[in-house]
């Protein structure tokens, strides 16, 4: 009976986490359709970070004081750190992205207005108009080298 | 053991068919939708007076008033008609002359960070202010309307701004307008009388963004459907259809419209192209492209000497994405609200039901210039007759 139980329960448990990750993915997030050689990437590569940049160089992380959410101007502070760990003051950021499986970048020109200081760069003027995978790119230039992080973001 | 094991098997079945029910659960991106997501709207910084209800009853006025005319028959609400959704159904708006574009409906306007169907004007005073010395709208001047003002409107006027400025230098027809007259007028002004001139002209335009900001969409069928969805935690089967259930899960689905249509108002405020064709007669007209210079550029926008915003305020403007190949021939994304009463569609009246919209989206043809965004959806003659079914329930039911 233990195993009957175990094995049903292990079934319902299953069926809500599938019921759940509908709910969570959401319908407007579900399309099938994309464009000839864009992937998108496993789900352990979305997120707020931390995420190393491509030479591993830096590590970045946004922290937005809210979810990020579609129509709104928003701002998101990005914490850079060196491959060690330390901070990174001084920092030129450029912020570029866009929604590989459309072909078309951002809606607004966001960038760094600011740097607060411990590392951390406040990126204005960011917005997402579509439910679905955006990526936001940042480019780094400090006197640990130029490189450049690559956020995928599901809205 | 069997009993119970038969029991827990039922009940992960029924459970099952209760997650594989079409759209059972309700989805974040559907229940945004709900009007009672929208909230109020955002502040407008560079209208001092926005949310002044002395300004709103004042633009009230104003609204109705055909004296604000090249031939005193036009007013605002001649093509922004209340009694139909604040538009006119007519494929081309029709002033003191024919526009290219078609009228576009005032409700939750508040909302978008630019107006018109190409997004040249980024405040809704700003926006107010266009028709007015447009020589085929309302095709007068601001010294014209700064004089009607000072002859009709003087009391109410000085009670929200202050005094009327000086306007006996100012000529009755005067402003940078198409009429070659009114725009010599102009130019022989002294800068001091053309800035008395705009002065007023401006706070016309105040003063009816206070009146349209207060204009909002009313709670339709859909909005019932979700708030009952929420409370009951299983979708009602007494508001929507059985089809319009069906056209609504589409519409989150397979037809993809919320890639766009999103939010509570059903617009993500952007501008694309999608393919629209040219209506034929009609000078080029290359949509959001153009305008991304006009708006920077533009008298009265949020950084203007006659916005009341600080620099600092101007987000919209401040990080604006730069014209780009993207934007040839894009349009605003209109929102759905009451669509169903409010053919024909497009920016110029291209198409004259919702059935011939749906078909275009599901045909997705080349842009007569430019990329449309679209791809073909294969939607079947019975998905787009759901799809219609679920736009008809957009329409405000109070």
């Amino acid at each position: 009976m233990n195993t009957a139980r175990r094995s049903t329960l292990l079934a319902l448990s299953s069926t809500l986490l599938l019921a759940g990750g509908i709910a969570a993915a959401g319908p407007a997030h579900a399309f099938l359709f994309g464009r000839p050689g864009v992937e998108r990437p496993a789900p352990a590569d979305f997120g707020l970070g931390p995420r190393s940049s491509a030479g591993q160089v830096y590590k970045a992380t946004l922290q937005p004081a809210q979810p990020l959410r579609l129509r709104q101007l928003q701002s998101v502070p990005v914490l850079i750190v060196d491959a060690q760990g330390r901070p990174v003051e001084g920092a030129a950021i450029a912020v570029d992205g866009g929604m590989p499986e459309h072909g078309h970048g951002l809606p607004t020109q966001p960038r760094v207005t600011r740097a607060l200081g411990g590392g951390l760069y406040e990126i204005e003027g960011l917005r997402f108009s579509m439910g679905g995978w955006w990526e936001l790119k940042l480019s780094i230039d400090s006197p640990a080298g130029a490189d450049r992080v690559t956020f995928n973001l599901s809205l | 053991m069997d009993t119970l094991r038969m029991r827990l098997a039922a009940a992960v079945m029924a459970l099952a068919a209760l997650a594989a029910h079409a759209g059972a659960t309700l989805a974040p991106a559907v229940e945004e939708l709900a009007i009672d997501a929208l909230g109020a709207p955002p502040a407008d910084p560079g209208n001092r007076w926005a949310d002044d209800p002395a300004a709103a009853r004042l633009g009230e006025r104003l609204f109705f008033d055909a004296r604000l005319s090249s031939n005193g028959r036009v007013s605002c609400a001649t093509c922004h008609d209340p009694k139909r959704s604040f538009q006119d159904g007519a494929a081309l708006a029709r002033g003191v002359g024919t526009t290219s574009r078609r009228t576009m409906p005032v409700a939750g306007t508040a909302y978008s960070p630019f107006l018109f169907w190409d997004g040249r004007k980024d405040s809704q005073w700003a926006q107010a202010l266009g028709p007015l010395e447009s020589p085929v709208e309302h095709g007068g001047s601001r010294a014209q309307y700064a004089h009607v003002v000072a002859a009709h409107y003087r009391e109410d006027y000085e009670r929200l701004f202050g005094p009327l400025p000086d306007l006996a230098r100012v000529p009755h027809a005067a402003g940078p307008v198409a009429d070659v007259e009114a725009r010599a007028a102009w130019e022989r002004m002294a800068p001091a009388d053309r800035d008395a001139a705009t002065q007023v002209f401006v706070n016309i335009g105040k003063a009816i963004a206070a009146y349209e900001r207060r204009i909002q969409p009313a709670p339709s069928r859909l909005d019932r459907f979700i708030a009952a969805w929420k409370q009951d935690g299983a979708p009602p089967k007494d508001i929507l259809t059985a089809d319009e259930r069906a056209g609504l899960a589409l519409f989150a689905g397979k037809a993809q419209c919320m890639q766009c249509h999103n939010g509570p108002l059903l617009t993500n405020n952007e501008f694309h192209n999608t393919g629209v064709p040219a209506r034929a007669g009609l000078p080029e007209d290359r949509g959001r492209v153009v305008a991304v210079a006009a708006v920077k550029a533009d008298e009265f926008n949020c950084r203007s000497r006659w916005s009341d915003a600080k620099r600092e305020a101007c987000a919209e403007l401040e990080f604006l994405a730069p014209a780009s190949h993207a934007q040839e021939r894009a349009y605003k994304v209109p929102s759905l609200r009451g669509v169903a009463g409010r053919a024909p569609y497009m920016h110029a009246g291209q198409f004259a039901t919702l059935k011939e919209v749906l078909d275009h989206y599901n045909r997705a043809p080349a842009a007569p210039a430019g990329h449309s965004e679209l791809q073909p959806l294969g939607l079947t003659p019975r998905e787009l007759r759901q799809l219609e079914a679920f736009l008809r329930t957009l329409g405000g039911e109070s």
